[in-house]
């Protein structure tokens, strides 16, 4: 069992989560109001991570935030390190592979917000932040916990686009999916086996524990309704 | 009421989304019913009102403030207008109990003093000793009385209700009309009611805007619109189906009369100003002006406002029976409400042939 994957891998998971999660609900409640030109084009893009395998999105990571690409080189003056093989650079990675985990779950529970509470909200007198914070966040909590639990184990299980940006060191960049690929190589099933039954007992928590949560969003979207 | 008290005045003019054109002013301590079919353009209309859209063109001021004016971009927010407004579901917050839904929209007076003016509020919509339900565990009445509270506690400059009887049972609603009818009496500030019911408007509202398609047709008291209404639209609107030709043949300013011929029938209509002799107009009864008497056939003494009739078809519903009959020597039909009993003491059939009145005073000439 390679602990120090695990905890590299809870830290990737966490870091990701709470820089993912606050921007998801200005993301996630804009797209749900607002109607504008070309949202369904934004939806699409927010979609694409979906669709894309992950190696995909790690090589063109590796190409654009690499020391060969201006950005690279910039950001590696400002950082004072690459962000390729680097921690720093498996959060960017991560962030941008988990948006439409993130973005789905939220923009849906804001959408389920009917827009009588809304508009009775702002003829209350509460201002936009009290409305977000007072009214709409306790009623799309299921929404956010959803998106935040997804976003977690998706980092924490992710491989391609890891192995890509971040390559393979330890403490580093070696996240516990990667340390399973390496101890299968080195015939260490043992290892391999312990590692993947903690993230296959994870995995079929979580998935009871999201079920559980968007069938309560939608009890809950029904008794407003009532 | 601790704001000052004034009218509103509403101009909005817009040809999308939805087309809009309508003037009028509510006046404080009035209720102004905005009636009209579904999807007409009401709560649009509402929902600018409170700030929650914006129109193209217009003006809407309370008072001398204005609140939106299209050439000065003015526009201010709900929060700005500090009005009390009522969405048609309600739109109580889901996860605050009753007492804190009508908290929470008292954030203008001390913090110290919102719960108890909160639950005196609740008190005088009638809603007893459920002040920590969720909305969930309310019925609907009690949402309704809820809603009603927390617009009201914030001592409104203009209550908004958008269909505010529309998703309650029937038993629960008499019930509102009275408690509304009462409230009313106490309120001095402009009330805006949306409704598609017009009997809604007849019972609680002081005057009313008859708005079809996103057009304002008429404005003024509901018995008036009703009974006078401005042209055909307004009358088909009104659920005025006896709409009939006829031709001017005399005009008494003195006694207000203006004579009809429809078909060999002579008709004694309201005074209509400005109609020459042998004008075509169009003229409207209402059902329960449509009178049958209790004498059989040919035995009305009056030589006008009586009308041969065969009766074409029947229904009876509830105590009344609704009658739809062919008027000899024009193509016309007329539509009429008959009491149960006196259907039965006359004897009436499909096939009957019997003379009905008309009321002087519920004749009414259409514009053209």
């Amino acid at each position: 069992m390679d602990w120090q994957a695990l905890l590299l891998s809870i830290k990737l998971s966490t870091v990701t989560v709470l820089i993912l999660i606050p921007l998801a609900i200005v993301a996630g409640r804009f797209l749900a109001y607002r109607h504008f030109r070309g949202k369904s084009w934004v939806e699409a893009l927010v979609m694409v991570p979906l669709v894309l395998p992950p190696t995909v999105i790690g090589y063109y990571l590796l190409v654009g935030l690499g020391s060969e690409s201006w950005l690279g080189r910039t950001l590696e003056q400002l950082l004072g390190h690459q962000l390729v093989f680097h921690f720093s650079g498996l959060v960017v990675a991560s962030i941008l592979v988990n948006i439409p985990f993130a973005i789905q779950p939220i923009q849906r529970a804001f959408e389920a917000v009917p827009e009588d509470v809304r508009d009775a909200a702002a003829c209350c007198g509460m201002s936009r932040l009290k409305v977000l914070f007072k009214i709409e966040l306790p009623m799309v909590w299921p929404g956010v916990l959803t998106a935040m639990v997804l976003c977690f184990s998706h980092v924490l299980g992710e491989f391609g686009v890891v192995l890509m940006m971040g390559g393979n060191i330890a403490g580093e960049t070696k996240t516990i999916a990667i340390s399973i690929y390496d101890s299968v190589q080195a015939f260490d099933f043992a290892s391999a086996g312990n590692m993947s039954l903690v993230l296959l007992l994870f995995a079929v928590t979580v998935l009871a524990l999201t079920t559980s949560l968007s069938r309560r969003v939608g009890g809950q979207h029904v008794a407003n309704r009532r | 009421m601790s704001q000052t008290v004034a009218d509103l005045y509403c101009r909005i003019q817009q040809a999308k989304p939805i087309k809009l054109d309508a003037e009028f002013v509510c006046k404080a301590g009035e209720v102004l019913a905005v009636v009209g079919p579904s999807g007409g353009g009401k709560s649009t209309l509402l929902r600018m009102i409170a700030g929650l859209s914006q129109p193209e063109q217009g003006e809407i001021r309370y008072g001398d403030k204005p609140w939106f004016n299209a050439d000065n971009k003015v526009q201010l927010t709900p929060q700005q207008r500090h009005l009390g407004y009522v969405p048609q579901h309600f739109g109580l917050f889901p996860n605050l109990t009753a007492l804190e839904n009508v908290v929470a929209a008292l954030d203008h007076i001390p913090k110290a003093e919102r719960e108890a003016r909160a639950k005196d509020w609740l008190e005088r919509v009638n809603l007893h000793g459920l002040p920590d339900r969720l909305p969930a565990q309310l019925s609907g009445g009690q949402r309704q009385r809820v809603a009603l509270a927390r617009a009201l506690a914030r001592e409104p400059s203009v209550l908004l209700l958008d269909e505010p009887f529309s998703a309650v049972d029937r038993e629960t609603r008499e019930r509102l009309y009275l408690e509304l009818a009462r409230l009313k009496e106490q309120l001095a500030i402009p009330v805006i009611m949306v409704t598609h019911d017009l009997n809604e408007a007849l019972l609680l509202a002081d005057s009313m805007i008859l708005i079809s398609q996103g057009k304002m047709l008429q404005q003024g008291r509901p018995r008036e619109v009703l009974t006078r209404p401005r042209d055909e639209a307004v009358a088909k609107q009104m659920g005025l189906r006896n709409i009939f030709d006829a031709e001017v043949i005399a005009q008494e300013e003195e006694r207000q009369i203006t004579w009809l011929k429809f078909g060999e029938h002579l008709i004694a209509s309201t005074y209509f100003d400005n109609l020459d002799i042998g004008t075509k107009v169009r003229w409207v009864i209402p059902n329960q002006g449509v009178r049958f008497n209790s004498i059989k056939k040919g035995r009305l003494c009056r030589s006008f406002n009586k009308l041969d009739i065969t009766v074409d078809s029947m229904l009876v519903m509830g105590e009344s029976v609704r009658v739809l009959a062919s008027v000899v020597g024009v193509e016309h039909k007329i539509h009429a409400e008959v009491p149960l009993h006196l259907a039965q003491q006359l004897e009436l059939v499909e096939g009957s042939e019997t003379t009905v009145a008309l009321k002087s005073e519920l004749i009414h000439i259409l514009e053209p």
